[in-house]
C-alpha cells in the first residue's frame, strides 16, 4: 500500500457529524412541517449567500479531515510509513506545503525579506536581498518581468474563474429549467430579475465573487507565495487553508460534545421538577459561576501536565495535537452547555403544563416516551438556534485561547497560532504584516458568513419572529 | 430585604463548595502533585529527591484528603485539601509556586485592572446604549439597516485584531501614546487611553445589536403605542418609556460583570503590559503556576456570585413590582 489511512479522533467525530447531518437532512426532507422553516432560510438572500461561502469552507475542512501516512520505504517486505500524518488537502496543496523558503518573504515577492551576504558569481561577496528558492523562481530578470508576469497570471486566473462561473451558472439554470419544465433562457432571466422563489441570484453573485477573486489567487499560488512566508519560510496561504479545519472542528465538535448534556439535563430538569431540578440547577450554577476562561485555562493546564508526563500514549505528533484539540472541544463544551440547558429547562417547564402532555400522562405514556416523543421535538428549534449562534463565537474564542496559551497545540495550525506567532513580527521595522492580514481575511470571511447564516436560521425558526412577520408584510403592502 | 440578602448569601455557600471541589479535583486528583513537580522541574532527568523537595517547599507533600498518621482533627486539617482548598474560604490564598504571597499580589494588582476595566465598562455602556437608541429611533430606515450591517461586521472581527490594529494605528503610525507599559498616579493616563478606547470599540458590534433587539422588542408593545397616542414626542417615548422598561433585560447582563471588573481582561492586559490581575493570570498560565490559577478561579467564582446577588437587588431599583419575600 502506498499509504496508510489514519483516522484521528476528531476525524472520526467529524465523520459522525456528517452522517448525523445527512440523516437529519433526509428526515427533514420527508416531513413538510420540518422542511418549511428551512425553505424560509433558503428564501433569504443573505443567508443563502453565507451558506454558499460556508459550504466552501466546509469542503476545504472536510478535505483536510481525511488523513493518511505515506509510505517511505519497503523493508523486508514490510512497508514503512512516514511519521508525518498528511491529509487530502496536503496532497492537493502539496506544492504549497513543500516549497519552503528560508525565512520571511513578502506576498508575491521574489526576494527574501531580510538582507543576507551572498556570493557573487564573479567571486567576492555582497549584502543584498537573496532570490527566493521557489517564489518567482521561473523569472530570469525578476525586476523587469515581475509586474507583467503577475498581471498575466492574475488575468488568466480571472478569465478561468469567469469561464468556470459561466459553466456552473448554466448548469444550475439547466437543472432548474428541467425541474420547472421551462426554457433555460427563461430561467436565466428570471434569476437575474430576482423572480425565482429561492434567491439564486445571491448564490450566483457570491459564486462569481469567490471564483473571480479565488482563481487568480490559485493561479498565482502556483508560482508565488501569494500571502508571503512566515518566519520558518512556510507559505502563509497554506497555513490559512489549514486553519479552516481547526476553526470548523472547534465550532462544530464543541456543539456535538455539549448537546447530549444540555439536552438531557435541561429537559429533565424542566420536566421532572423537584429534586432532579434542584440537583441539575446546582450543577449548572456551580459550573457557570466559574469564569469560562479561567476554567478552560485550569483544565488545559492540567491536560498539558498529563500529556507531558504520559508521552508513551501518543505515537505521532499529530495524534497528540489532535487529542489536545479534541480535549479543548470537550472543555469548551463543558463550559458552554449551561446556557443552553437553562433555556431548555425553561421551555420544558412551560411544555409540561400543556394539554397534550397531560393527555399523554392520562393515557399512561411512560416518562421516557413523553420526553422523546413530545417534549424533545418541541424544543429542537431552540437547540438549532443555539447551535448556529454559538459557532462563530467558538471560532473567535479559539483565537483568543490560543493567544493566551491555553488553546490548541502549538504544532496545530490555527488562526490563533497564526496570530500568536505574528505578534512578535509587529515590532519589526518594516512590519511583517502578511500573516496577520491573511488570518484576518480568512477569519472574517468565516465568522461573518457564519453570523449571517445564523441570523437567517434564527429568523426562520424563532416562533416570536415568525408571528411578527405577517405584520411587517402587511405594513409594506399598505 | 436583609433577610433576602442573607438567604442568598447562604445559597452561595454550597455553590462555592462545589467550585472548590471542582478545582481541587482538577488540580490534585487528575494529576498528582508528583506530576506537577515533574513538569516544573523538567520531565526528563528528574530525581525522586528533587520531586520530594519541590513538594515539601510548597506544602504538596501531605495526604490529599485524610492524613492517617496525624491525630484527632489534625487527620483532616493536615491535608492538601484543607491547606490549599478549604483555606480559600477565608481568602487565604497562600503562596504561589514561585514562593510569592498571592493575597498580597492580588491586592496590589487589582487597581491597575480596575483602572482599565471600569472606564471601559462605563464608557462602553453609555456608547452602546446611545447607538442602540439611535438605531431604534431610526428603525426600518437605511440608518438602521447599515447600522446592523456594521454591527455584524464588527462582531465578526476577533478582539485580537482590534488590539493589534489599534496599537499599530495610534501607537506606531501616529505616535500619540506609548504602545504598552504602565505607570502609577496621573502618569497612568497616557497608558490607559488606548486600551480603554480599544476595549470600548471592540464591544460595539455585539452589544449594540443586543441592546437594539431589546429596545425594538419594547417598542412593539402596547404601552408605547399608548404613549404615542397621547401625543408624546418620539424622543420622550424612547427615553422615558422604552429605556426605563428595557432596564430589566439590560441590568441582567450588565450588573453581573461589575464585580468581575476587578479581574481585568486577560488579553488586553497582556498586550498592553498592564500589571493587573489579567496579566497576572496569563503569567501564571505560561509559567504553569498552579497555585495562582487556583486562587484566581476561586476569586472569579466569588465575584460572579456577588454579581448575581447584586443583579437581583438591582431589579428592585428599576422595577417597583419586584419584591423579595
Amino acid at each position: 500500500m502506498p499509504f496508510k489511512i489514519v483516522i484521528l479522533w476528531t476525524d472520526a467525530l467529524i465523520y459522525l457529524l456528517v452522517v448525523v447531518v445527512l440523516l437529519l437532512a433526509w428526515h427533514v426532507r420527508r416531513h413538510e412541517h420540518l422542511a418549511a422553516p428551512w425553505r424560509k432560510v433558503a428564501r433569504s438572500p443573505g443567508g443563502l449567500a453565507a451558506a454558499a461561502l460556508l459550504a466552501l469552507f466546509v469542503v476545504i475542512g472536510l478535505a483536510d479531515s481525511v488523513h493518511y501516512r505515506p509510505s517511505v520505504a519497503v523493508k523486508d517486505g514490510k512497508t514503512v510509513y512516514a511519521v508525518e500524518v498528511l491529509s487530502l488537502l496536503d496532497a492537493i496543496a502539496a506544492p504549497l506545503r513543500a516549497r519552503k523558503e528560508k525565512t520571511y518573504s513578502a506576498p508575491l515577492a521574489t526576494r527574501l525579506f531580510a538582507k543576507e551576504t551572498i556570493e557573487l558569481p564573479g567571486g567576492g561577496q555582497a549584502r543584498d536581498y537573496p532570490r527566493l528558492k521557489h517564489g518567482g523562481a521561473h523569472l530570469e530578470q525578476p525586476e523587469e518581468q515581475w509586474a507583467s508576469d503577475i498581471a498575466r497570471r492574475a488575468l488568466w486566473g480571472a478569465a478561468a474563474g469567469v469561464v468556470l462561473w459561466l459553466v456552473l451558472a448554466i448548469l444550475l439554470c439547466a437543472l432548474l429549467a428541467r425541474r420547472a419544465g421551462a426554457d433555460v433562457d427563461e430561467i436565466w432571466r428570471a434569476i437575474w430579475r430576482g423572480e425565482t422563489e429561492v434567491p439564486w441570484r445571491a448564490v450566483l453573485v457570491t459564486l462569481a465573487v469567490v471564483l473571480v477573486a479565488g482563481m487568480p489567487l490559485l493561479a498565482l499560488a502556483a508560482k508565488y507565495h501569494v500571502f508571503g512566508t512566515d518566519k520558518v519560510g512556510q507559505d502563509v496561504f497554506y497555513q490559512s487553508l489549514k486553519s479552516i479545519r481547526t476553526g470548523l472542528v472547534i465550532g462544530t465538535l464543541t456543539t456535538l460534545v455539549m448537546l447530549p448534556f444540555a439536552l438531557l439535563l435541561g429537559v429533565m430538569a424542566g420536566y421532572f421538577k423537584g429534586w432532579v431540578d434542584d440537583a441539575i440547577q446546582y450543577l449548572y450554577t456551580t459550573l457557570s459561576s466559574i469564569p469560562g476562561v479561567l476554567l478552560i485555562a485550569a483544565a488545559v493546564l492540567m491536560m498539558q501536565v498529563y500529556i507531558e508526563t504520559h508521552p508513551e500514549l501518543f505515537d505521532t505528533v499529530t495524534a497528540r495535537a489532535d487529542l489536545r484539540l479534541l480535549f479543548l472541544c470537550v472543555i469548551l463544551g463543558i463550559t458552554s452547555w449551561t446556557g443552553l440547558a437553562r433555556l431548555l429547562r425553561g421551555e420544558a417547564l412551560k411544555l409540561r403544563e400543556m394539554e397534550y402532555i397531560q393527555a399523554a400522562h392520562a393515557f399512561g405514556v411512560s416518562h421516557w416516551r413523553i420526553l422523546t416523543r413530545h417534549i424533545l421535538p418541541n424544543v429542537m428549534h431552540i437547540v438549532l438556534i443555539a447551535v448556529v449562534m454559538d459557532f462563530s463565537g467558538l471560532v473567535l474564542a479559539e483565537a483568543v485561547l490560543s493567544y493566551v496559551g491555553v488553546g490548541v497545540d502549538p504544532s496545530t495550525i490555527s488562526f490563533g497560532t497564526m496570530i500568536n506567532s505574528a505578534r512578535l513580527e509587529m515590532a519589526r521595522d518594516p512590519m511583517v504584516w502578511w500573516s496577520l492580514a491573511a488570518a484576518f481575511c480568512f477569519m472574517l470571511l468565516m465568522v461573518l458568513s457564519a453570523n449571517l447564516f445564523a441570523d437567517a436560521v434564527r429568523d426562520a425558526f424563532d416562533p416570536r419572529i415568525r408571528t411578527a412577520r405577517p405584520f411587517r408584510l402587511a405594513a409594506q403592502k399598505a | 430585604m436583609i433577610a433576602y440578602i442573607i438567604r442568598r448569601l447562604l445559597y452561595a455557600i454550597p455553590i462555592l463548595i462545589g467550585v472548590n471541589v471542582i478545582t481541587f479535583t482538577l488540580f490534585f486528583v487528575v494529576n498528582s502533585p508528583d506530576d506537577m513537580a515533574r513538569v516544573h522541574l523538567g520531565v526528563k532527568r528528574v530525581t525522586p529527591e528533587a520531586i520530594r523537595k519541590w513538594k515539601e517547599e510548597r506544602g504538596y507533600d501531605k495526604a490529599l484528603l485524610y492524613n492517617g498518621a496525624a491525630a484527632g482533627a489534625q487527620a483532616f486539617t493536615d491535608t492538601i485539601f484543607y491547606e490549599k482548598s478549604v483555606k480559600l474560604f477565608a481568602f487565604e490564598f497562600g503562596r504561589s509556586d514561585q514562593g510569592r504571597d498571592i493575597g498580597y499580589d492580588i491586592g496590589n494588582r487589582m487597581w491597575a485592572s480596575l483602572a482599565i476595566a471600569l472606564p471601559v465598562f462605563l464608557l462602553g455602556l453609555a456608547a452602546y446604549l446611545t447607538f442602540a437608541l439611535l438605531m431604534a429611533f431610526f428603525r426600518a430606515t437605511y440608518v438602521d439597516f447599515w447600522g446592523v450591517v456594521a454591527c455584524v461586521m464588527m462582531m465578526s472581527i476577533s478582539g485580537l485584531f482590534y488590539i493589534i490594529g489599534g496599537q499599530y494605528l495610534v501607537g506606531k503610525l501616529l505616535n500619540l501614546v506609548p504602545i504598552s507599559g504602565y505607570d502609577g498616579g496621573a502618569n497612568a493616563l497616557k497608558f490607559l487611553v488606548l486600551p480603554v478606547i480599544i476595549g470600548v470599540v471592540s464591544g460595539i458590534g455585539a452589544s449594540t445589536r443586543w441592546y437594539r433587539t431589546i429596545f425594538l422588542e419594547e417598542i412593539s408593545k402596547d404601552y408605547v403605542r399608548t404613549a404615542r397616542a397621547k401625543g408624546l414626542s418620539e424622543l420622550r417615548v424612547l427615553f422615558r418609556h422604552v429605556l426605563a422598561n428595557a432596564m430589566i433585560p439590560i441590568l441582567t447582563g450588565v450588573v453581573v460583570v461589575i464585580p468581575l471588573l476587578f479581574m481585568g481582561s486577560l488579553v488586553t492586559e497582556a498586550f498592553f503590559g498592564i500589571p493587573g490581575l489579567g496579566s497576572y493570570t496569563i503569567d501564571a498560565i505560561n509559567s504553569q503556576d498552579f497555585a495562582v490559577v487556583r486562587a484566581m478561579v476561586f476569586l472569579g467564582s466569588v465575584l460572579y456570585i456577588v454579581g448575581l446577588i447584586v443583579t437581583d437587588i438591582s431589579y428592585t431599583w428599576v422595577d417597583p413590582r419586584v419584591r423579595f419575600e
